[in-house]
């Protein structure tokens, strides 16, 4: 059987068809840059608290842009603009964005908004910690217990701080049997946390979003060690000529804007009535002691 | 029976498989208007055959001729491969129904459905399968879907048509209607047919000329009664149906006939041969006559032999008794004489035979 | 149990009163698998025929090489997509990452192998003279494989779901290709995984009670065309 004589068998009305269907679909997808895009790397919890979306419609409004907003992991996002994939991040890990801009892969750090984590746990409190007092005594108390503890171990922001919070106080319980890394985003492994009876270190917007669907109950609070901070960066055009410049600059402006502060202040408070996100504006970093 | 003009001409032909040759046939001739059976053991190469000359196989050299023209290029391969057509042994009917069957090779050929009606209509009548038009055609019977097979390959008027074990798939009933059919559909449409069986008795009621094949080469091939009658070798004896062979030393020899020994036995045959030569005759099981094992007297021009019945069987309209008389013998006779003679298995008996019954074979 | 009703209550709703957001999702996924579904339709069955008529050195690999690929774990066509569509790949200057075509292209190459697959074997499981017959009544190379086609096109349209169903309820390559984008590249599987991380399991329920439904709706559209008889 010849290639050839196949082929010709193609020019066919059903193949006439299938070409119509496949140029219909790129045409209405637009693979050819319909207008301006820019994209961007987001927390996970910047979606799942449905913030993004409003973000999205306000800046799409405002600048024209189409907005590609990916929410990945704070540590899978510098990965990613490392690699000039993205043009900027919306990110909430200090400690390695810090990292990023110092490598010259980022610039223009700038403070956008911060909320608050908690550590929440089983209403039976297997560990003993309502009474400790601090937040170091109560993961000491967790580790003696050897109480379920659940961990995101997905090299996000969260993830990145309670790991570094175990290691002040004095801990390494990565591999312990009563440990257990999910790899996944905020809101499953909260989930899971809740249905193993576990604790868990997870930031309050979540934590409010699942209230009353979970049986977690909120057993420290620390505005000093349990701050959660985010901040814009814009990729480093230098270094990847093919970023959009101008989207990301326009994008991290956005987030600094009145209109955008606002838009936070306007946001539905949670279950508690406090902000799920806290305004960024006239706040400086140093501010919080880590 | 030479019918006519030739109508293809094959010379040296080879078919090959995966470096084993199959099919080895320096020439053949196949004339228009005829009907020729391929007669041979499984393996010997009819389909093969049949399927190259069908143009469905590519042999590894082989020149044809068609009508005299050669046929070379690809396009007159198509072409020459459009006049021919080929029925199977399974009928390998499509999806839809009888009518879409037989209309499928003129459709092939650009007529549209409404072109096509008339000539299938009546092809369907021809093999008196009208009634079956609308049905859905795996629906129908073993010997309906044969008759749909047979009349989708006739509605192309092919000049030839290959039919490859195309009724051994049948009941008897049912083959014997159909063959009945074919061929006087052949006859009245002077169609040429090959036919390639290893049913004797499909081979003598459609052919008129015979070829036996074994292992790949044509053994003998000839008109009907020529090769019935007088087959070349042993191969060809038992395939044409001539179960009794002679092995004997010639006697003695006068004009035109001579005496052998066989196991003792004398037996007197037409034919040259000479004193002292060794001899292998051949005959009909239908040429013999069994009878009484008491010693008749000496009638001119009748071979007696007689020995023990070693085995009776009933084969519809005759029966074969196999006579052991220091060498096998098998004879047909009617079911009738079988029981007025009232023979059965053990018993002796005498069989008797002209000497112009038997065939020289071979010497040597 | 309540939850589930709950979902069932939601997508009922949400069907009637056609809400637009989910509609939008909804039609996005039967746009996106659905040309994929077709692309690898065209290819599948193309391919499969091809190989099972053909005789060539290292057939039996090939088909081997085609059956390893039906079982090819979405997620891997899905990283590889990305690695060729990212700003840095061979394919970046195209920029269609994060859009529905890369989702389209990942999800094809997933259905391709299955539809090969199947209609391979469907085509090899023709009788072995039926080619034969086709051709000794004089039909041409094409029309011939026209006329295997439709006597295989049982197995054929069974092969064509099979791609469907495979990249109707995929979700791993649709996420990493897609970016599951609101109201731009966010079909029913991936708003399932994000309401369902959000803790909005009637929604979820609701998306996943969508998707059955429109997968039964593609299947037995399908199905009715896989064994209708013809009328004669």
């Amino acid at each position: 059987m010849r290639f050839r004589q196949y082929l010709s068998y193609l020019f066919r009305p059903a193949s006439a068809l299938f070409l119509v269907v496949v140029l219909f679909s790129l045409a209405t997808n637009g693979c050819f840059r319909e207008r301006k895009t820019v994209i961007v790397a987001v927390g996970t919890t910047i979606m799942d608290s449905g913030l993004l979306d409003e973000l999205k419609v306000a800046f799409e409004k405002k600048t024209g842009y189409l907005l590609k907003a990916l929410a990945v992991g704070s540590g899978q996002a510098m990965a990613m603009g490392e690699r000039g994939e993205v043009d900027a991040l919306l990110v909430h890990d200090p400690a390695a964005e810090k990292e990023f801009v110092a490598a010259g892969h980022g610039i223009n750090r700038r403070l956008v908004m911060f909320n608050y984590y908690c550590l929440a746990g089983p209403a039976g409190d297997p560990a003993g910690i309502a009474e400790s007092g601090s937040l170091a005594e109560s993961l000491r108390r967790i580790a003696k217990a050897k109480a379920l503890f659940i961990s995101r171990g997905d090299n996000s922001g969260n993830d990145r701080l309670e790991k570094s919070l175990w290691r002040e106080s004095g801990l390494d319980p990565v591999g312990a049997r009563w440990y257990q890394e999910t790899g996944m985003g905020m809101g499953h492994t909260l989930q899971v946390a809740a249905d193993k009876k576990a604790y868990i270190l997870v930031d309050q917007a979540t934590y409010f979003r699942f209230l009353g669907k979970l049986d977690l109950r909120i057993y420290v609070q620390d505005g000093n060690k349990l701050i959660n901070l985010y901040h814009v960066i814009e990729v480093n055009p230098a270094r990847w000529p093919k970023v959009n410049k101008a989207g990301a600059k326009a994008f991290a402006e956005f987030l600094v804007s009145h209109d955008f502060q606002q838009l936070l202040t306007d946001f539905p408070r949670s279950e508690n009535d406090e902000p799920v996100f806290r305004t960024g504006k006239n706040r400086k970093e140093e501010e919080f002691k880590q | 029976m030479k019918t006519g003009a030739i109508l293809l001409d094959i010379v040296n032909l080879v078919v090959a498989r995966q470096k084993n040759i199959i099919l080895d046939i320096p020439a053949l001739s196949i004339y228009e208007g005829e009907i020729l059976a391929l007669l041979g053991p499984n393996g010997a190469g009819k389909s093969t055959l049949l399927y190259t000359l069908a143009g469905l196989l590519k042999p590894v050299r082989g020149d044809f001729y068609f009508r005299g023209k050669k046929i070379g290029l690809a396009s007159e391969a198509f072409d020459y491969r459009r006049r021919v057509t080929v029925v199977f042994q399974d009928p390998l009917l499509f999806r839809g129904t009888v009518f879409d069957n037989v209309a499928t090779g003129l459709r092939f050929r650009g007529l549209s459905r409404k072109e096509a009606a008339p000539i299938v209509e009546r092809v369907l009548d021809l093999f008196g399968i009208s009634y079956l038009m609308g049905r859905q055609a795996k629906k129908i019977s073993g010997g309906e879907a044969q008759r749909t097979s047979l009349a989708r390959a006739f509605a192309t008027s092919p000049e030839l048509i290959l039919l490859d074990e195309s009724f051994s798939s049948l009941d008897q009933p049912s083959r014997d209607s159909l063959m009945d059919d074919l061929h006087m559909i052949l006859k009245e449409t002077n169609t040429t047919a090959i036919l390639a069986t290893h049913e004797r008795s499909e081979a003598l009621r459609l052919a008129n000329r015979i070829a036996i094949m074994n292992q790949g080469r044509i053994v003998q091939i000839g008109p009907l009664s020529e090769v019935m009658n007088r087959p070349q070798n042993e191969l060809v004896a038992s395939f044409v149906g001539m179960e009794t062979l002679f092995n004997g030393k010639v006697l003695r020899c006068q004009n035109g006939s001579f005496v052998m020994d066989v196991f003792g036995c004398e037996i007197e045959a037409a034919g040259e041969a000479l004193p002292g030569e060794r001899v292998v005759c051949s005959i009909r099981p239908e040429e013999i006559s069994i009878g009484e094992k008491s010693l008749p007297a000496p009638v001119s021009g009748i071979n007696f032999v007689y020995g023990r019945i070693s085995r009776i069987t009933s084969l519809g309209p005759y029966v074969r008794v196999a006579l052991d008389c220091g060498f096998p013998l098998v004879a047909y006779i009617t079911e009738h004489n079988r029981e007025r003679l009232m023979l059965s298995e053990g018993k002796e008996a005498g069989a008797s035979f002209s000497p112009l019954s038997l065939h020289l074979i071979r010497k040597g | 149990m309540d939850l589930i009703i709950d979902g069932i209550l939601k997508a009922f709703y949400l069907l009637v009163t056609l809400d637009p957001e989910i509609m939008g999702i909804t039609l996005l996924s039967l746009k996106v698998s659905g040309t994929a579904t077709v692309i690898s339709m065209f290819l599948g069955i193309f391919l499969g025929t091809w190989i099972a008529l053909t005789s060539f050195p290292g057939k039996r690999f090939a088909i081997s090489v085609v059956n390893t690929g039906m079982a090819l774990p979405p997620v891997v066509a899905g990283l590889f997509v990305t690695i060729f569509l990212w700003r840095s790949g061979p394919f970046g200057f195209f920029e269609i990452l994060y859009t529905p075509t890369a989702m389209i292209i990942a999800q094809a190459m997933i259905a391709t192998p299955i539809v090969t697959g199947i209609s391979l074997a469907a085509i090899q499981h023709l009788p072995g003279q039926l080619r034969m017959q086709i051709m000794a009544l004089g039909a041409t190379r094409s029309q011939m494989v026209w006329l295997l086609l439709k006597e295989a096109r049982l197995p054929l349209l069974a092969a064509v779901m099979a791609g469907f169903g495979g990249v109707i309820s995929e979700v791993g390559a649709s996420m990493m290709v897609g970016g599951n984008i609101k109201g731009y590249s966010r079909v029913l599987t991936t708003a399932t995984v994000m309401e369902t991380g959000r803790g909005n399991f009637g929604i979820a329920i609701a998306l996943s009670i969508l998707l059955f439904l429109l997968a039964f709706f593609i299947n037995a559209v399908l199905t009715h065309i896989q064994q209708r008889e013809k009328p004669r």
